[in-house]
């Protein structure tokens, strides 16, 4: 088994950095974006909310698998039109169409995620901070935000997780990531443990990061005191 | 006992409601409500549950939306203008039942927030002002702790800091007193006898009549959304004008 990662180290490396960089890419670019969604969302009954309620059901609501099928084959489609526009160099790349469609698919999962932590700070507080003369946007970033962010913590951890091994459905749509380099090593020497392999390098993965956010939920310890 | 009045300019109103009316859906809760407070004054609200007195103070600070009336805070008009209703919050601190601390930040930051976040005050300048009305409340040193590691009273004294911190011209007071257990109400009326005593214009919602009776002005009895009744507390507490007066003060004292 060893030999497999030893022969082929530039190969596992490879697709340990695909693996990696398009988990931590989507993951962050979603976090940003479900921010305000997740905040918005949390206006229930407004149009706004609706609209961003009907974009999470169909993520929600669809494999990953068929959604990233929809980017890479279904939008390359249209290469004629996006040649024209100058956008095909992107949804040529099996890579950036993987990217968009983990990105696109945990918004939906990381705004729940906001709408839910935002959802349970308590009015008080936001009556509090406009005692202080506070701005409805200053008591949201200075009281709402970081409590969320806070609270969001162990949910957030979750979603890396889960969105680091969904990531390896990008291996269908030739990008070379942990589990596609796996299935390249197999197809060429037809031995199973190449798949050891691939499951050591998501544990990996995972250790670094449940590392990473237990660092940051020992920075709130406010959270374990009432 | 009775405290000097610190009045430079006696007249002078800092709060002014005319003609408050304010319903939740069907419910009239403030009918046509009448008041003004001179600077210096300091004023007790009593009355039963759902009498409106949390409710008027509330719109004062504009943490309730009103239907009709008026409101001049420090000679500023209130109107529903986001600028103006921040114009009017920093006149006015606000003390709330259940203290309502930021429990994310510590105790110094939360009386820092508004200073740094709204006036754009430097952090050391806060800091100065925050450790100052921390040591008035006297508990300077649990600045770096947080909210969640203080006691109630603690908490409520924070609370009162972080409302001085902002430099307001009047404070109000909704129940201060209700949420703490019995041994630490005290400590809480003293830091607000303190305020007292040195001048600050305040309006209490309370159920303390002793707090009442050694510092108020005036106590308005409100119910059913209107102000029954004020007087001096001497004359408010012997000699009660109105029935439903004397059957509250009856059931409390």
């Amino acid at each position: 088994m060893l030999t497999h990662l030893t022969d082929n180290l530039d190969i596992w490396t490879l697709g340990f950095c695909n693996t990696v960089s398009l988990t931590v890419l989507s993951f962050i670019i979603a976090f940003v974006v479900a921010i305000p969604m997740g905040v918005a969302r949390s206006h229930t009954g407004t149009l706004i909310s609706k609209i961003i309620y009907g974009y999470i059901y169909v993520i929600r609501g669809t494999p990953l698998l068929v959604q990233i099928f929809l980017i890479y084959y279904g939008v390359g489609q249209f290469h004629s039109e996006l040649k024209a526009v100058g956008l095909w160099w992107f949804f040529r790349e099996g890579y950036y169409c993987g990217l968009l469609a983990l990105t696109l698919n945990s918004i939906a999962y990381q705004a729940e995620i906001v709408r839910g932590a935002v959802m349970a700070i308590p009015h008080s507080l936001e009556e509090a901070g406009a005692s202080i003369s506070l701005s409805r946007m200053k008591i949201y970033r200075f009281v709402h935000i970081p409590i969320a962010i806070a609270r969001m913590m162990p949910a957030l951890g979750n979603e890396f997780v889960l969105l680091l091994k969904a990531s390896s459905l990008v291996s269908v749509i030739s990008v070379e990531d942990v589990l596609g380099q796996a299935r390249y090593l197999f197809s060429e020497t037809l031995d199973l443990s190449v798949f050891y392999v691939a499951a050591i390098n998501y544990l990996i993965i995972v250790l670094v990061a449940e590392a990473v956010m237990r660092k940051l939920e020992a920075r709130n310890t406010w959270l374990a005191l009432r | 006992m009775e405290y000097p009045q610190v009045n430079e300019n006696p007249g002078e109103m800092v709060v002014s409601i005319s003609g408050l009316n304010k319903w939740f859906g069907d419910l009239h809760v403030l009918k046509n409500i009448d008041l003004e407070v001179a600077k210096g004054e300091r004023i007790v609200i009593a009355g039963p549950s759902g009498s409106g007195k949390s409710t008027l103070i509330r719109c004062i600070n504009f943490l309730e939306k009103y239907q009709q009336g008026e409101i001049v805070v420090n000679g500023i008009t209130l109107t529903d203008d986001h600028k103006t209703i921040e114009e009017v919050r920093r006149e006015v601190g606000m003390v709330f039942q259940g203290f309502n601390l930021f429990p994310h930040l510590t105790i110094l930051e939360n009386c820092t927030l508004g200073p740094i976040r709204g006036f754009k005050l430097n952090k050391e300048k806060a800091s100065q002002t925050a450790m100052h009305f921390l040591e008035k409340v006297n508990i300077p040193e649990q600045a770096n702790k947080y909210p969640g590691q203080l006691s109630g009273g603690q908490q409520q004294r924070v609370a009162i800091a972080r409302s001085l911190c902002m430099n307001p011209d009047v404070m109000l007071f909704d129940e201060p007193t209700s949420a703490l257990d019995p041994e630490m109400v005290k400590e809480v009326l003293d830091i607000m006898v303190d305020l007292a005593k040195e001048g600050m214009t305040m309006l209490c919602v309370t159920h303390e009549m002793g707090f009442a009776k050694e510092v108020a002005d005036r106590v308005i009895f409100m119910d059913k959304g209107q102000i029954v009744e004020q007087n001096k507390p001497v004359e408010f507490f012997t000699n009660p004008q109105h029935e439903r007066t004397k059957l509250f003060l009856k059931q409390i004292l």
